[in-house]
């Protein structure tokens, strides 16, 4: 009884602690990896994937809308980033801060341009809602190709780069303090609004909650990390092309999201590092790959229709519970 | 010929392939409320059914336009294997299990296809005549938008007039009273199915006669298409989705002709958007307010 | 359930440190080669082909006594074609300690991949990446083909001084950097040698309908269409263009190479490209025995003609062994050196290479003819 009882639990200060000395003990593994190329190159690619899964979390699991724009977020945030860097930057190596003010902006116009989608779309739901994400997403891909500012088809390159041996470390924690965020707004009491959207909008509405404003907002942010990821992306690819943020890029994180449990802040981060390793490990796979991903969309759907962690996070506690519970059960 | 009418003919035959192919998305959508993604997929396994068999016709001698009798056969089946498979068990889960469920049966096809015929496109011969006759439209175009009028009359009087027909109406407007009523639900969504994908058959056929050329994803953009001339037309409306298309056609057409090729994709989806906005229930579609 | 989860970090372990140990593995009785191509996806089409000729290449080479008396290994890695996938699989090739790379295909992926190896110093050929800045300003990446621009070059110079043709047509596939590479610099000399460029239209990748833009190409009457895409895309243009009422005759680049086969044996289909002349490395038909040589070994091997691309494919395999053998030794400054200063004779011609490390090589003009590839001439840019 008492662990079905789901009290929340107050942050406190050891929990703080304990989390800060895990992430520190995982950053001194990941810098182990990082000493060969192709580690940190993999290890890049996983925490881009995880700011994007988590974001776009926010939009399909926390609001409960499914968008299929996402990587239009991407590229605007990838582009800006790339153009204001470049703007900064005349060499191939770009110091801290300016790193930082380039991501910045590409988070801030990637947010305004989900403002300007959010608005009108929001007023939909569903399937249509899925539709014109899907129809903005391709928009954005034209004009970046269309304009050229944006280099056009040929795309950007040479964009500057962080030094290679600060660029895992600074993305590493840099990704860390997206997902903290995005959790804290989440849980916090903007967030339970949203949350109450999805549950039940009407009910949500009668009781106050102003839903426009709420969907918008758990929108933009979801659009806002989104562009940050691009940024990091656009710095660490160096090269940028508009076709690389199709439609089928937003299927890729959407999948990450609906395997890991759509409202699963921890389901949408390892589903995202399962999905990042999978392919790489399996590369003689790799025919098969997509083939598999359909396979395991419509199976989960069937079976899982939350995802596989649902709506539940993965917490060590309740895995200490379990083997607690198994242990006292065996001693019986 | 005139440039301007030159034009408006390019677009009425882009346009008729839109139509046809909004004609299957719009029968499923309105039955069962789910954007079939993978309907344009199953246009591009008719048109590499047509592909294997238009071989074995020529050397029989027989007319090309004969592919679509197996095209038929296997869209019809496959529309209807997938909804019993995929669609079916998610009947009573949210709409996003269903949507994202149709995108992963539309991967499906499409990698299978990649995997086990390849990702190189193929080369199908003239099925029917392109050359242009006095009215300035080859035969071709003329034949594709005769048989969008025909089937969508067709389409019409089976929906007003056969009990079937009415079944799959009642279906739309109200599942589960329809249910009560003693219709068989699960027959009526297959039949849905069935229609839907014979639709695409015939499709596929006026796909390959026009392009010449076929790839394992060459569905997904005209799915996408005709989807948007689906709902501009009003979505579950016949006469809606063929009007929703020629108008598509002629509006990609022009913006190539007079604006610029590169925004032609950009106008497209923006006319979704507007639809979407100003009036979601599309030209010919229905009101349908939310309950609680 | 303990001795389990202690099982699979062993193994994890294992796989971790196993990787590892590969990495510092460099030297050894083996030249190691990486390759990169697209084996798999949209574009795999042209990644097989090239592979195949530089598998062919390698698999002569070893049985000959390899080079410098060692055994070639030739790591094959997939990228899918994806700006992404080239840089991971670029990374897992150094791991494994290659001494040389052989690749990528396509030019968005070998732009990004010759950013990396570039800091790396690893010798690094493109059998096929044509976009002109891949190499431009980079000591140590190298290509066997020639760029975008030289190919839009020599086919205004063709035009204008060979086909004796002035009002030509431009239509070009916007998403793609080949294709602009090529249009762009066509047109820059087509306006130097006077002739005249009557209209510009563009596509997009994923269009198949070209109905709109060749009605506009239409009203000007042009008595020249460049069209400078790869086959699968002529395919479809050129019927549409015919039946839209053009009569004018194409000319393109590289990436027709394969129209024939694309259309298969459809009468039809190849009367619409029929007189079409483009630019191309090499000609089957060609005489030499080197060619008939590659063209015969390749045929027994994969039951099917090789390609422009298969040809490149090949000679990369051989200039890297030229150059590895000239300098003696696989240090990777030293074979940089040696390829910068090489006179290479392959299948695709002879090469040097200029101050950017492109190739100075010949362009083959090729013709269809009653739909078939007829050797039309040899052009040089001098």
């Amino acid at each position: 009884m008492m662990d079905k009882k789901s009290i929340r639990i107050k942050p406190s200060l050891p929990l703080y602690l304990v989390t800060a000395v895990a992430l520190v003990l995982l950053y001194l593994l990941v810098m182990q990896l990082d000493n060969q190329v192709y580690y940190s190159k993999i290890l890049v690619l996983m925490l881009i994937n995880i700011v994007l899964a988590v974001s776009l979390n926010v939009t399909v699991g926390c609001l409960g809308q499914i968008t299929l724009g996402h990587a239009g977020f991407m590229s605007v945030g990838a582009y800006t980033a790339a153009l204001v860097s470049k703007s900064m930057v005349t060499g191939s190596n770009i110091g801290l801060p300016q790193y930082m003010l380039a991501l910045l902006c590409g988070g801030i116009v990637a947010g305004v341009v989900g403002i300007i989608v959010g608005i009108p779309a929001l007023r939909l739901k569903g399937d249509y809602l899925a539709i014109i994400t899907l129809a903005f997403g391709e928009i954005i891909r034209v004009l970046i190709e269309y304009f050229d500012f944006t280099g056009g088809g040929v795309g950007l390159s040479k964009i500057p780069r962080l030094s290679k041996a600060s660029q895992v470390t600074i993305i590493f924690w840099l990704a860390i303090v997206c997902v903290v965020v995005m959790y804290v707004i989440m849980t916090s009491r903007h967030g339970r609004a949203v949350l109450a959207i999805r549950d039940d909008e009407i009910a949500a509405e009668a009781s106050g909650v102003n839903t426009t404003y709420y969907k918008t907002f758990a929108f933009t942010l979801s659009a806002i990390f989104a562009g940050i990821a691009g940024g990091i992306y656009a710095h660490s690819q160096g090269i940028l092309q508009a076709k690389t943020f199709d439609f089928n890029y937003s299927i890729n994180i959407l999948v990450m999201v609906v395997l890991g449990g759509m409202g699963s802040f921890t389901g949408a981060i390892l589903s995202a590092i399962v999905l990042t390793i999978l392919p790489e490990v399996l590369r003689g796979f790799n025919e098969y790959r997509m083939i598999s991903y359909a396979v395991v969309l419509i199976l989960i759907m069937i079976f899982r229709p939350r995802g596989l962690l649902g709506r539940s996070e993965f917490s060590l506690r309740k895995l200490a519970r379990i083997f607690k519970k198994k242990g006292v059960n065996g001693h019986e | 010929m005139n440039y301007f009418i030159t034009q408006t003919i390019n677009g009425l035959s882009l346009g008729s392939i839109y139509a046809l192919i909004a004609l299957g998305y719009t029968m499923v959508y309105g039955i069962v409320q789910l954007i079939n993604f993978a309907h344009g997929d199953i246009i591009m396994v008719g048109a590499y059914v047509s592909f294997f068999t238009i071989p074995t016709l020529q050397s029989m001698g027989l007319p090309l336009w004969l592919c679509i009798i197996p095209a038929l056969i296997i869209c019809t089946l496959l529309g209807v294997v997938i909804e019993r498979l995929a669609y079916r068990p998610l009947r009573e889960s949210p709409r996003i299990a269903n949507l994202i469920t149709a995108i992963g049966v539309s991967l499906l096809l499409q990698n299978l296809a990649m995997k086990f015929i390849g990702t190189e496109s193929k080369q199908i011969g003239v099925i029917f005549s392109k050359q242009e006759t006095a009215i300035g439209i080859s035969p071709n175009t003329i034949i594709i938008i005769v048989t969008t009028i025909i089937l969508t009359l067709l389409l019409q009087a089976f929906m007003k007039r056969t009990r079937t027909g009415k079944s799959l109406v009642a279906v739309s407007e109200d599942y589960v009273a329809s249910k009560l009523c003693g219709i068989n639900v699960d027959h009526a969504i297959s039949i849905t199915f069935a229609i839907g994908s014979a639709l695409a058959a015939v499709a596929a056929l006026f796909y390959i006669s026009t392009y010449q050329q076929i790839n394992p994803t060459m569905g997904s953009l005209p799915g996408i298409k005709a989807f948007i001339a689906a709902v501009l037309g009003g979505i579950g409306s016949i006469p809606g989705a063929v009007i929703g298309g020629l108008i598509l056609g002629i509006c990609e057409i022009f913006t190539r002709a007079y604006i610029s090729s590169q925004l032609a994709d950009a106008v497209v989806f923006g006319i979704l958007i507007i639809v979407l906005i100003f009036k979601p229930a599309g030209l010919f579609g229905k009101n349908v307010k939310e309950k609680v | 359930m303990r001795k389990k989860i202690l099982a699979t970090v062993m193994a994890g372990a294992m796989i971790l440190s196993g990787c590892g140990g590969a990495g510092s593995n460099g030297g050894g009785d083996k030249i190691k080669v990486g390759g990169l191509a697209p084996l798999t996806g949209k574009v795999a089409i042209y990644g097989v082909s090239a592979s195949n000729g530089t598998k062919l290449a390698f698999e002569e080479i070893n049985a000959n006594g390899g080079i410098l008396g060692k055994q070639v290994e030739f790591i094959l890695e997939d990228e899918k074609g994806e700006v992404v996938d080239a840089k991971n699989a670029y990374g897992k090739l150094v791991s494994e300690g290659i001494d040389a790379l052989i690749g990528d295909i396509t030019s968005g992926p070998t732009y990004a991949v010759a950013e990396d190896a570039e800091a790396d110093g690893i010798p690094m050929i493109t059998p096929t990446g044509t976009q002109f800045n891949i190499t431009e300003g980079r000591t140590n990446i190298f290509r066997v083909c020639y760029t975008d621009p030289y190919q839009g070059e020599v086919l205004a110079k063709y035009m204008k001084n060979n086909l004796k043709k002035t009002k030509v047509a431009v239509m070009k596939n916007t998403s793609s950097d080949y294709s602009n590479g090529v249009a762009q610099k066509f047109e820059e000399e087509a306006k130097a040698l006077g002739l005249d460029v009557v209209v510009t239209v563009s596509y997009g990748d994923e269009d198949k309908d070209f109905k709109a833009q060749l009605a506009q190409i239409n009203e000007k009457k042009p008595e020249l269409i460049l069209i400078p895409d790869y086959y699968e895309k002529i395919a479809l243009i050129a019927p549409q263009a015919r039946e839209a009422g053009v009569e004018a005759k194409f000319i393109g680049p590289d990436g027709w190479d394969g129209i024939l086969q694309q259309f298969g044996g459809d009468e039809a289909s190849l009367k619409t490209v029929e007189g079409a002349v483009f630019a191309n490395h090499y000609s089957q038909a060609d005489k030499a025995e080197k060619v008939q040589n590659f063209v015969k070994a390749y045929k027994d091997k994969y039951n099917e003609d090789p390609t422009a691309f298969s040809a490149l494919g090949y000679d990369a395999a051989y200039l890297l062994k030229e150059a590895m053998e000239k300098a003696g030794t696989t240090d990777k400054a030293k074979v940089v050196e040696a390829l910068k200063g090489i006179d290479f004779d392959g299948v695709t011609g002879r090469l040097k290479f200029d101050d950017n490390n492109n190739p100075i090589k010949d362009i083959t003009i090729i013709k269809i003819e009653n739909g078939d590839y007829i050797f039309d001439s040899v052009v040089n840019n001098d």
